[in-house]
């Protein structure tokens, strides 16, 4: 139950289509190809009034009471109709009638699981999101395609000085913000799935203000002129940030252009069988268990399960009618060197003391499995008082009287309520304005968050410890080599799955030559789990992914990242590096100290807080560089010989033609580059190791687009090491903009110094 | 006074050796005027030096367990002692290092507890260790007068950055019309210059009882006052106690830890010192003013001000020989009493009222622009490490005495080896440099929000950190550059080969320099710098 109701707000769908434009904010208001619509570009002296868009509606025919109940093709007002997989919706869903019913709808709470309207409401969301009609609350109130408002200022944490000035649209995937006036009219971009919360503040003097914060950590507050376009706003993105079935998600429309072969050579990158039997299975002790076909036993377990050999179909169905969610012990790690195996389930419903022969047997099985070892660790990973607390409820934990030669062992994470406030309190740390140190520590310590992590940690330095000696080096490769099998477990949708990023992300400042990878890597992977523009991450089980069809349907994460592969690359790495043989031994004694805040991750998009120049980026340059040159060098050295050879012949005109001929061809080369540093310190800018003339247009495109949205993961620090005058302030020494500054002019006054 | 008065037992053998982290060693202890020093048995392959003037404290804690362990038979030295008693000292040093002596013998073990005590408590400036460190590979006199000294940076800003103390304005309001004038020159007609104070409002105001002060603005009426009250003496040395002590505790808790962080305010000194570095800074650079440090005495905070604001303004000051400079400059000859502040770290239980390591902070607050500008900074976190190592203890003459008037009494130029000269030695100086810098031209803003200023833990957890897969990242990244410049290098010789060596240098430099996220300026003279900065 609860797991449906937090999937539904994690997946935020955005009612999705691509937009295929080259300059996004152009598309985002309105042309198409298939010449409907016009660019609206409002008068800027509309004065903060709302204005919207009515030139798309009769042409699409999208508007409900306009259209009635007539049946059009399914025409996608904005993207081109290849990106519609979609089947076409009845039109009795655009009829007035829903029309109302999903307004009446939507000024109830929304709970998926006990609204009965769910499906209508959610269809109908979607329909309006296609048809691209305005969600406007009001009957009377105009539906222009896209809500547009004009004069909002968009407020930086940081520092009041450097709030802008722009027009705010709302398509049906993103929520766009255009800087008016300055040249490069910078556009920050929001995946309305990104969305996590939206709140309206009270109206003050200068408008009605809007704080949007993002899942990937991106606080947006805007200042609305007008309370009632806010309203408007507010009210809309709610219900675009909520949308119900995951057809509505933007994956499902998203389209890198990349042909059917590619999209199924993405979904292939990642073969699960191929990385159990990286592991060594199936084996003498080991084997494929065809008992969840159909997924007849448990329905958040894959069709093909390992268990242990002596584990015969009873045994397993009996063991899962005796766990929660007949999730039954099941095969996750086995360490090729000395058998041991890491094996996870759901809690048995033992109460204070039922008890059940097959699960007992189960687990004897799964000791067996292993003959070098006479007992296996259970690991519980709540506090014992949760797992005691659970047996009321006719669950709980095993007793160790039950199960001969098994060791048991709380670890004591939280649960993930306790997980998500926790998360909540620290970033209400990072959004505070002008924090003092002591305010940021204490906060920090309050919040709990890094507890946590130090917790889940030492659960995991315990289980690596104990069963094996080869875990998180060989994780990484995981990682690395396939780019990992994150597919979300139900229950990881609260912050387990940030925290995992953040485990390794310590690991790796512990390690930092340990990980293939680097850090923009795990910000990416973050950023596209609640992005929803791949397919990855959706449903909760393989059962609900198959029935979707996603891999059919949507793109791979892996086939994108896996293209870009040299960007995430950790500089550092070696294979034949000592911190990647074996077994890493993470520090446990003064441990505390070590773990530190990720402002990378937590404070991702305010740039000015993060080290200035990112010495990744340049070591990734160097051994570019050095690559380079090594090839240089060879082929200097080839030719070299060549002229040697040649020499015997006596042939110097020659020789000296090719000198000069390779002299041109160094110039050449170095004139091609030496023309171009504009384009190659953009590029460096975010993707520091693609050439421009690398990679086709289609992933240009995406990256591009991805770089322009602020909402992109991939912030890179070093765009603007020099800090000029609007860096300062956010650096202002007195901690929060009051500090003189150019645009202040000479009359900022002692009193504004001394504001600090 | 001679040491062998200070020196009660000069060998001890069978001394155990334990560090935090490291193997245990048995050996000869030695105590000589100046070092101790453990020998390991039997091979002696092993010696480990430490300078006497290092120790902070010395606990000791010893047991007599004579009456119930007969004497063993057979050694022979072991017999002449009072059988089976024994001692433990902790030798808690003041770069934070923590050493611990198991003794055997109760009588060994306080002697040698006394003897380290008196011979680091050692006042008399002619009797420290650079007075007689004679190092082979150094000339006396090298060294001393390495640093181009007056290098104000004029050259950057047309506005000037200056320090005094604070004006002796007294509880009646004296004025002073020479002191006013020298400032009004400063300041062309209708030009406006701040004042920063480091200390707050109403500290100011109240030194003025005890005959200090501040400008007031009638006399100076171009000059407005900023105050920025930065931490200083006695809570500045607790603060860094705290932290010593927080960060020394065995296994805290993750609240408790951050918790005591947070109650050291270290950080938030950090924060303070940085902040008020880059107001001045920003009065200089961007409000194009010129700019007056000053706290009461003008040889602590305002240091730290100027200097900072210096390294973060003048690309000079951030190379190794600058940032020698800008120390030799703004510290020393400034005249920072380094023999007061640096009496004592954090360990000591003497509580003096002089010392504050205000010092370290100034050396904290540059690591953190480090951090921040990984390639602005010529040197690394070492050449920090080793600074703060020689500030409290040295055998090097640079930071003996208050000042300069002290320093030429006891000649110190004349007999001490010059740090500078032993750092700048070719093989030494490889050591310090960053291998990652490059010229940065620009004003390097830090950013002071909370979440970028870190703990230091190169230095707070020196010694308690394991730092060896850090280390291993550094040698990786020397290895990535280093293999960059040798490859520049070899391509060279092998174009040379062919006799068109300019043509490759060229685009090989050109290409580096583009590579690197910084603004190309003056393309070719970079990449040259910045390879022979790394070779």
């Amino acid at each position: 139950m609860e797991t449906t109701k937090k999937n539904v707000v994690k997946e935020l769908p955005a009612v999705a289509r691509q937009l295929p434009s080259s300059n996004p904010a152009l598309r985002a208001v309105g042309p198409e190809e298939g010449g409907g619509g016009q660019v609206r570009r409002a008068a800027s002296a509309g004065g903060g009034r709302c204005v919207r868009s009515s030139a798309g509606r009769c042409r699409h025919g999208t508007h409900p009471d306009a259209q009635g109940g007539s049946r059009r093709p399914r025409q996608h007002p904005h993207g081109p109709s290849r990106s519609s997989p979609r089947e076409p919706r009845t039109a009795a869903l655009r009829a007035s009638t829903a029309f109302q019913l999903m307004l009446r709808a939507a000024f109830r709470p929304l709970c998926p699981d006990t609204c009965p309207k769910r499906r209508e409401v959610g269809a109908l969301l979607c329909a309006m999101g296609l048809s691209g009609f305005s969600l406007r609350p009001s009957v009377n109130a105009g539906t222009g395609r896209e809500l547009q408002v004009e004069n909002v200022r968009l407020l930086d944490r940081l520092s009041s000085r450097r709030a802008v000035v722009g027009t705010l649209y709302l398509t049906a995937t993103h929520v766009i913000f255009v800087e008016n006036g300055s040249e490069t009219r910078k556009e920050t971009w929001v995946l309305h799935s990104q969305i996590a919360s939206i709140e309206k503040q009270a109206t003050t003097a200068t408008g009605c203000p809007l704080l949007i914060r993002c899942k990937n950590f991106q606080v947006i507050h805007l200042v609305i002129p007008q309370e009632r376009d806010c309203h408007d706003v507010y009210i809309s993105l709610i219900r675009l940030a909520r949308p119900v079935k995951y057809e509505e998600l933007y994956c499902f429309s998203f389209n890198p252009k990349l042909d059917k072969e590619e999209r199924e050579q993405g979904w292939k990158l990642v073969d699960l069988n191929e990385e159990y039997n990286r592991m060594g299975v199936p084996n003498n002790y080991w084997q494929i268990s065809d008992v969840n076909r159909d997924y007849g036993v448990c329905d958040s377990y894959p069709t093909e399960v390992y268990v242990p050999k002596s584990a015969t179909a009873h045994i397993i169905v009996g063991s899962s009618k005796f766990r929660s969610r007949r999730r039954f012990p099941a095969l996750s790690y086995y360490c090729k060197g000395n058998n041991a195996s890491i094996c996870r389930s759901s809690q048995p419903l033992s109460g204070f003391s039922a008890r059940c022969l097959e699960d007992e047997q189960m687990l004897q099985a799964i000791r067996k499995a292993n003959p070098g070892s006479d007992f296996i660790y259970v690991v519980d990973t709540r506090p014992k008082l949760n797992a005691m607390a659970n047996r009321a409820a006719g669950k709980g934990y095993e007793n160790e009287d039950n199960y001969s030669n098994i060791k048991f062992q709380f670890i004591g994470i939280e649960n993930i309520h306790v997980m998500r406030n926790s998360l909540q309190k620290m970033l209400e740390v990072c959004e505070l304005k002008s924090p003092s140190m002591s305010d940021f520590l204490w906060g920090l310590e309050n919040s709990g968050w890094l507890k946590h992590i130090k917790a889940i940690m030492d659960a995991g330095i315990f289980i690596a410890k104990v069963l094996i000696e080869k875990d998180w080096v060989s994780f990484g490769h995981k990682f690395n080599h396939r780019y990992g099998n994150l597919d979300g477990d139900p229950k990881e949708i609260s912050p387990v799955i940030d925290q995992f990023i953040e485990c390794v992300w310590q690991l790796m400042e512990q390690f930092p030559c340990a990980f293939e990878f680097n850090e923009r890597f795990l910000i990416h992977i973050q950023h596209h789990i609640y992005s929803c523009q791949f397919g990855n991450f959706l449903c909760n089980s393989q059962k609900e992914r198959r029935e979707l069809k996603i891999k059919e349907r949507t793109y791979s994460l892996w086939a994108h990242l896996w293209k870009n592969r040299a960007d995430y690359l950790n500089p550092l790495y070696r294979s034949d590096h000592s911190q990647t043989q074996g077994t890493l031994h993470p520090q446990i004694a003064p441990c505390n100290f070590l773990y530190k805040f990720w402002s990378g991750m937590y404070n991702r998009f305010e740039k000015g807080l993060h080290p200035r120049q990112s010495v990744t980026d340049y070591l990734m340059a160097v051994k570019e560089e050095t690559q380079q040159l090594e090839e240089e060098l060879e082929v200097l050295q080839e030719r070299l010989a060549n002229l040697q050879k040649s020499q015997s012949g006596n042939n110097k005109v020659k020789s000296k033609q090719q000198d000069q001929n390779k002299k041109f061809g160094l110039y050449t080369s170095n004139n091609s580059l030496a023309n171009t540093p504009q384009e190659y310190s953009n590029d460096l800018k975010s993707f520091p190791s693609r050439s421009p003339s690398q990679g086709d247009e289609d992933s240009a495109l995406i990256l591009t687009q991805d770089n322009l949205k602020s909402s992109d993961p991939d912030l890179s620090a070093n765009s603007d090491q020099e800090s000029g005058v609007e860096d300062l302030s956010c650096r202002s020494p007195s901690g929060g903009g009051c500090l003189p500054s150019e645009d202040s002019g000479k009359d900022s006054d002692e009193a504004v110094f001394l504001a600090g | 006074m001679e040491f062998s008065e200070l020196i009660k037992t000069a060998t001890v053998e069978d001394v155990l050796l334990s560090r935090p982290g490291l193997p245990a060693v048995r050996g000869t202890l030695c105590i000589t005027s100046h070092h101790l020093l453990l020998s390991s048995c039997p091979r002696g392959d092993l010696e480990l030096w430490l300078l006497i003037r290092n120790v902070d404290a010395v606990e000791k804690r010893v047991q007599n367990l004579g009456w119930y362990q007969p004497p063993r038979t057979g050694g022979s030295l072991r017999d002449t002692r009072v059988s089976g008693s024994s001692g433990t000292i902790t030798l808690r040093c003041k770069d934070l290092k923590v050493l611990q002596l198991e003794i055997p013998g109760m009588e060994e073990c306080l002697n040698v507890a006394s003897s380290i005590e008196a011979l680091s408590s050692v006042d008399s400036v002619m009797m420290m260790y650079p007075f007689f460190y004679r190092p082979p590979s150094l000339r006396l006199q090298q060294g001393w007068h390495l640093c181009p000294p007056e290098r104000h940076f004029q050259q950057v800003a047309s506005q000037a950055l200056l320090r005094s103390s604070q004006p002796l304005t007294g509880p009646n309001r004296r004025r002073c019309r020479e002191d006013e004038k020298l400032l009004g020159t400063i300041l062309a007609e209708g030009e406006r210059g701040f004042v920063i104070d480091t200390r707050s409002a109403q500290a100011a105001r109240q030194a003025r009882m005890s005959g200090g002060g501040t400008e007031p603005k009638s006399s100076y009426p171009q000059w407005r006052r900023l105050h920025r009250a930065l931490e200083r003496g006695r809570p500045l040395q607790e603060s860094f106690a705290k932290l010593v002590e927080a960060c020394g505790e065995p296994a805290p808790s993750m609240e408790r830890w951050l918790g005591r962080l947070d109650g050291s305010r270290w950080l938030s000194h950090v924060k303070a010192a940085l902040s008020t570095a880059c107001l001045a800074a920003q009065c200089l650079d961007r409000e194009g003013c010129s700019v007056l440090v000053h706290g009461a005495e003008g040889t602590d905070t305002t240091l730290l001000v100027t200097a900072l604001a210096q390294l973060i303004l003048d690309p000079a000051c951030r190379t190794l020989e600058g940032f020698q400079g800008l120390l030799e400059r703004e510290w020393i000859e400034a005249g920072h009493p380094f023999q007061l502040r640096c009496a004592r770290s954090a360990s000591s239980h003497a509580r003096g009222k002089q010392e504050a390591p205000t010092f370290l902070l100034f050396l904290d607050c540059v690591w953190q622009l480090s951090r921040q500008f990984p390639f602005s900074l010529e040197f690394g976190e070492q050449l920090l490490l080793t600074l703060f190592d020689n500030a409290y203890a040295s055998a090097y003459g640079t930071f003996l005495c208050n000042n300069e008037r002290e320093r030429s009494l006891c000649k110190v130029k004349e007999s001490t080896h010059s740090l500078w000269a032993w750092l700048n030695q070719p093989e030494e100086k490889q050591k310090y440099l960053n291998p990652l810098y490059s010229h940065n031209p620009l004003v390097i803003w830090p950013s002071v929000e909370p979440q970028s200023i870190q703990l230091w833990q190169g230095f707070f957890l020196r010694w308690i950190r394991p730092s060896q897969h850090l280390d291993e990242a550094w040698v990786e990244i020397r290895r990535l550059v280093e293999g960059n410049s040798s490859s520049i290098k070899e391509g060279n010789s092998s174009s040379i080969k062919e006799g068109n060596s300019s043509s490759t240098k060229e685009s090989t430099g050109k290409r580096l320099s583009q590579s690197l996220p910084e603004p190309p300026a003056g393309t070719e003279n970079d990449a040259e710098a910045w390879t022979a900065g790394t070779r």
